[in-house]
C-alpha cells in the first residue's frame, strides 16, 4: 500500500508498510495512478500523449529499483496478535478530582468526573507506586502523571508521592518519569521550582489569545483566566532551562483559526506547543462537525507555512504533531498497539479504582480493579489487547495507520459507542496532521 | 535518481519478535486526547 500527495511544490510518497519516504516528480506522480509494479503497458498506452516513452521508461524504472529494494510496493508482514506480557508501565494519578477552573468544554465533569469531589490520599498514591513497580515486570523505564481535575489542588501530597517513588524507585531497578498537567492557576515560585526539579515533562493548559482562553476557560464566578495564568506560564518557561514542556490547548468551533492561536503562544515565547481539537457530540454548541472540517484542515496547512518559515530563520518551534520522527521512530509492534490504554497504561481515580486510562474514569462498566487489589488481574486486558490496527477495519486499509495507530479508544467509545470504529473526523485531521508533518520534512530536507 | 528523491528508507524498525517495551506510552504526552504514535522516541539503545 501506498498514499501520494502534493504538499506545497512537493510530490511525496509515502510505502506504507515500510514506512520509506520518497519526493517525487510530477511524472512519477502520474505514473503511480496507474503502474502497481508489474502492468507497464498500461502506464504506456494511458500516458502516451502526456510524457515521452522514455521518460516513462526511466521512471519506471527507478520505481521498479525501489520495489526490489523494499521502498516501495512492499508487502504487510507484520499481522500479528501476539499478547505481549501484561505488563503495567504507566499511570495516570488523578490525585484531586476537583478543580480551580469551571472549563466548559471539561471531559472530567470539571474536576468530578461525574462522582463526588474528592483529593487523593497518600496512602493510595502510595498504594498506586507500589502497584505499578508490581506489575511492571521487566520493565525498567515508567511513568507517572500527575493529573485532576487540577493536579496542583493536592500538590503536598504529590511531593510525598515522588519521595516515596524516587526510594522505591532505586530498590526495584526502575526509572520512573514524573509528569504534570496543570492549569497554571497555582501556579506560583515554590510549585514552579519544584516542578523544574522534578517533573520530566509539564503540560500548561490554555488556549491561546486571551478572547480564545477566556470563551471556554472559565474561574466557577465566571471569570476569564487568561490573566490568571499567563505570567505564571512565562515565569515558568523563563526557568524551565532545557525541560520539557508543552503549552497545550484545545481548539472548539469558535476558534477554528486556531493557528492565530499557536502563532499567539509562540510569540509569547513558548517554544513547545500542542493544540487538540474538542471531541464532544455534535449537540454542544461549540462542538466540531463535520463541515468545519475543511477549515481546521486548511489550519494545519497555515501552521505548516508557519513552521516552514520559522525553520527557515531558525526560529524552531515544536508543534506536537509535527514531531513526526522518520528514523528513530517506533518500532512496528507500538505502531500496531498504540496507546496502551487498558494494557500497559492505566489511570487511577482518587479512591484508588483503576480505569483503562484518564478519558474512562467513573464508567464503572470499565473498571478494572482497584491499586488495592491483592490479587491484581485485568479482565479486560484482551478487550483493549485486541483493539489494535488489524481489529479496526477501518485502520485496517488506512495509509496513516503505523503514524496513527489507530486513533484513541476513548473517541471511539464516546463518539461511536465502539471503541473499534474510530472518530472519523479525528481521522482526517490525523491524516491531514501526519502529511504535513512529513511534508514539512520533505521541504526542509536538503 | 532524476525522478525520485528518498528522504527516508525504511522506518518501521521490525525488531526481533517483539517490542522491547521501553518506549514511553504515547498519551502521557502533549495530546491527551489524540493519539499519535509515531511521533514518540524509540529507546532501544541497542539496536
Ligand atoms: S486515521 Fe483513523 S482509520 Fe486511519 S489508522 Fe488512524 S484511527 Fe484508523
Ligand atoms: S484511549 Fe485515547 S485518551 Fe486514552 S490513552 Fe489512548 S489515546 Fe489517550
Amino acid at each position: 500500500m501506498f498514499h501520494k500527495y502534493l504538499f506545497k511544490d512537493k510530490h511525496i510518497v509515502l510505502d506504507i508498510n515500510s514506512g520509506a519516504v520518497h519526493v517525487i516528480d510530477k511524472i512519477v506522480f502520474d505514473i503511480l495512478d496507474i503502474y502497481e509494479g508489474d502492468n507497464k503497458n498500461e502506464v504506456f498506452s494511458v500516458l502516451s500523449n502526456e510524457y515521452s516513452k522514455d521518460e516513462i521508461s526511466e521512471a519506471i524504472s527507478e520505481l521498479d529499483y525501489l520495489k526490489s529494494q523494499g521502498l516501495l510496493f512492499s508487502d504487510d508482514v507484520y499481522i500479528s496478535n501476539k499478547a505481549k506480557d501484561p505488563v503495567v508501565k504507566a499511570i495516570c494519578l488523578h490525585v484531586a478530582h476537583d478543580c480551580n477552573m469551571n472549563c466548559k468544554y471539561c471531559f472530567g465533569s470539571q474536576g468530578s468526573f461525574e462522582g463526588i469531589r474528592e483529593l487523593m490520599s497518600l496512602d493510595t498514591g502510595i498504594a498506586a507506586i507500589d502497584f505499578l513497580i508490581k506489575n511492571s515486570g521487566k520493565r525498567r523505564n515508567l511513568e507517572v502523571d500527575f493529573f485532576g481535575g487540577e493536579p496542583l489542588m493536592n500538590f503536598d501530597v504529590i511531593k510525598e508521592i515522588v519521595s516515596y517513588g524516587r526510594k522505591v524507585e532505586m530498590n526495584n531497578n526502575k526509572k520512573i518519569r514524573f509528569t504534570i498537567t496543570t492549569n497554571g492557576i497555582l501556579l506560583d515560585d515554590e510549585k514552579i521550582n519544584y516542578i523544574n526539579d522534578n517533573m520530566e515533562n509539564v503540560i500548561l493548559s490554555i488556549d491561546g489569545r486571551l478572547e480564545v482562553n477566556d470563551k471556554m476557560r472559565r474561574t466557577w464566578n465566571d471569570k476569564g483566566t487568561y490573566e490568571l495564568i499567563i505570567n505564571n506560564y512565562e515565569k515558568f518557561i523563563n526557568k524551565r532551562n532545557d525541560g520539557l514542556y508543552y503549552i497545550r490547548g484545545t481548539f472548539t468551533k469558535e476558534n477554528l483559526d486556531f493557528s492565530e492561536d499557536v502563532k499567539h503562544l509562540i510569540n509569547k515565547g513558548f517554544k513547545n506547543v500542542s493544540i487538540e481539537p474538542v471531541v464532544v457530540k455534535d449537540h454542544e454548541d461549540y462542538a466540531i462537525k463535520i463541515e468545519h472540517l475543511d477549515a481546521i484542515l486548511n489550519e494545519y496547512e497555515k501552521l505548516s507555512d508557519l513552521y516552514i518559515n520559522n525553520a527557515k530563520n531558525n526560529q524552531m518551534f515544536d508543534f506536537f504533531h509535527f514531531n513526526i520522527d522518520l528514523e528513530q521512530g517506533p518500532c512496528v509492534f507500538k505502531r500496531i498497539s498504540g496507546c496502551g490504554a487498558g494494557t500497559e497504561y492505566m489511570a487511577v481515580a482518587p479512591n484508588g479504582d483503576l480505569y483503562p486510562c484518564h478519558q474512562f474514569v467513573g464508567n464503572n462498566g470499565l473498571k478494572i480493579g482497584s491499586v488495592y487489589d491483592v490479587d491484581y488481574s485485568n479482565e479486560l486486558y484482551d478487550i483493549f489487547n485486541n483493539a489494535h490496527i488489524y481489529n479496526k477495519e477501518k485502520c485496517r486499509t488506512c495509509w496513516a495507520k503505523f503514524y496513527c495507530s489507530g486513533g484513541c479508544h476513548a473517541n471511539a467509545y464516546h463518539m461511536n459507542g465502539n471503541m473499534l470504529e474510530p472518530y472519523e473526523i479525528g481521522c482526517e485531521m490525523e491524516k491531514k496532521r501526519i502529511e504535513c508533518a512529513i511534508g514539512i520534512k520533505a521541504v526542509l530536507s536538503k | 535518481m532524476k525522478h525520485i528523491k528518498t528522504i527516508s528508507k525504511s522506518s518501521l524498525n521490525i525488531t526481533n519478535g517483539k517490542g522491547c517495551g521501553e518506549c514511553q506510552t504515547s498519551c502521557q504526552s502533549a495530546c491527551k486526547t489524540s493519539c499519535t504514535v509515531a511521533n514518540q522516541k524509540c529507546e532501544n539503545n541497542d539496536k
